[in-house]
């Protein structure tokens, strides 16, 4: 993504959306466009044409940091070796009640 | 060997691929062929609409076309970006379409003569458009995938509005009447060619299919709008130009006459009614844009340093 700097069409901003107030932000997709106000007016015009959205980020693309595909296995590892972090690993005695 | 193995388990499985997931070269360079050529078909298929807007007979229908033409451009943004995530920017995309070595599809290089081919457009055009579009949603390319369901929701109301019109020509005078079923005579046969090839004779679509990039053949697309719209035909009053077609009522299926391919094969290479026509007005349009992509690009530079200097 980053290698579009060149682009005469401007870099890559990538856009999210919040469709009503509360609800998290969704990647949308992405726009062209040379500064911030151009990415926010590119992606409102193209992301937002029905269904009027509570809130728009854009974010440049090469900004973000992302986790390898490849190395994700093994970065994501740690979050299956802890069992005792769900509720149901407990056992709770018959007759005990909002626990 | 091992990496392929793993990655159609992973196809298989219905997952979807990622842009930076490991992929084969060829998966890669044929997404970029199959949405860089989607998208090019989104924005080429603005110009024949494009040619009634100033000519729409009555403000709403002119409000409706533009706000159409508006979301097929968008839908060519979508797709551009789709493809770029697989690292071919999009001035690429365009120097391709420029140079005749990206297609887009053929159905627009015919042209719109009277205003109930904005109709017939909306109707087959878009109602093939669709039927394909709805098979791609689950495609294995993540973001084509997620383009294509953005896409079907918003295409809904295209082909609606294309009913409409043939419906009040179909409805209207004789004169009216007459101009709808010759709309549907030029249009009808162009429709069916754009799903491309027989599957017999369609070389890509087996890595394609084993990729799962398209998730229905090309016969098995075109047949399922035949049925769909042959219908749609008879309510309106008007007649498919095909003296061969009838129901089957073994198989559940309209057969149809088969299409005249090197009328197909024509249009590809270039031969077609409006092809010049087509891309001579995107290349001259997208020169005398090149000025504001130069100024926006300059200003962008100007506030960077004037950032710098303070």
């Amino acid at each position: 993504m980053a290698s579009n700097h060149t682009d005469s069409q401007g870099p890559v901003w990538e856009v999210f959306t919040q469709k009503k107030s509360g609800v998290p932000y969704q990647h949308a997709g992405s726009v062209h466009a040379f500064d911030k106000d151009m990415a926010l007016e590119n992606a409102r015009d193209l992301y937002t044409r029905r269904d009027k959205p509570s809130g728009l980020w854009v974010v440049p693309a090469a900004e973000i940091v992302a986790v390898d595909p490849g190395e994700a296995a093994p970065f994501f590892d740690p979050a299956d070796d802890k069992v005792y972090r769900h509720p149901t690993f407990y056992e709770v005695p018959a007759g005990v009640e909002n626990l | 060997m091992e990496k392929l193995h793993d990655f159609q388990r992973f196809i298989d499985a219905e997952e979807k691929i990622e842009p930076k997931d490991w992929m084969p070269d060829e998966y890669r360079a044929h997404n970029i062929r199959q949405i860089s050529q989607h998208a090019h078909s989104e924005v080429i298929g603005m110009q024949p609409e494009g040619n009634w807007i100033t000519r729409a007979p009555t403000l709403r229908a002119k409000k409706i076309l533009l706000a159409k033409i508006q979301d097929e451009g968008g839908h060519g943004l979508y797709l551009y970006s789709a493809a770029e995530t697989l690292g071919i920017s999009r001035d690429e995309m365009i120097a391709q379409l420029h140079a005749g070595k990206a297609k887009y599809s053929s159905v627009f290089n015919y042209p719109t003569l009277n205003w109930a081919d904005i109709g017939a457009i909306g109707w087959l055009v878009d109602g093939a458009a669709v039927t394909n579009q709805l098979s791609l949603r689950r495609t294995s390319f993540g973001p084509y995938s997620r383009a294509m369901l953005r896409i079907c929701n918003e295409e809904s109301f295209h082909q609606r509005q294309g009913y409409e019109i043939m419906l009040k020509m179909a409805k209207g005078t004789p004169e009216q009447k007459e101009m709808a079923q010759d709309a549907l005579n030029r249009w009808w046969w162009p429709s069916l060619m754009m799903f491309g090839p027989h599957d017999n004779q369609s070389a890509r679509s087996t890595k394609g299919m084993l990729w799962k990039i398209k998730r229905a053949s090309n016969d098995e697309l075109r047949q399922r709008f035949i049925d769909k719209t042959v219908p749609q035909a008879e309510f309106l009053g008007l007649t498919i130009p095909d003296p061969k077609l009838r129901w089957n009522e073994a198989t559940g299926h309209y057969e149809t006459s088969d299409i005249n391919w090197e009328e197909f094969n024509q249009v590809i290479q270039g031969n077609g009614p409006c092809n010049k026509e087509r891309m001579d007005h995107h290349k001259q349009v997208h020169a005398e844009g090149a000025w504001v992509r130069e100024a926006a690009a300059a200003y962008a530079a100007r506030k960077q340093e004037q950032l710098v200097e303070v």
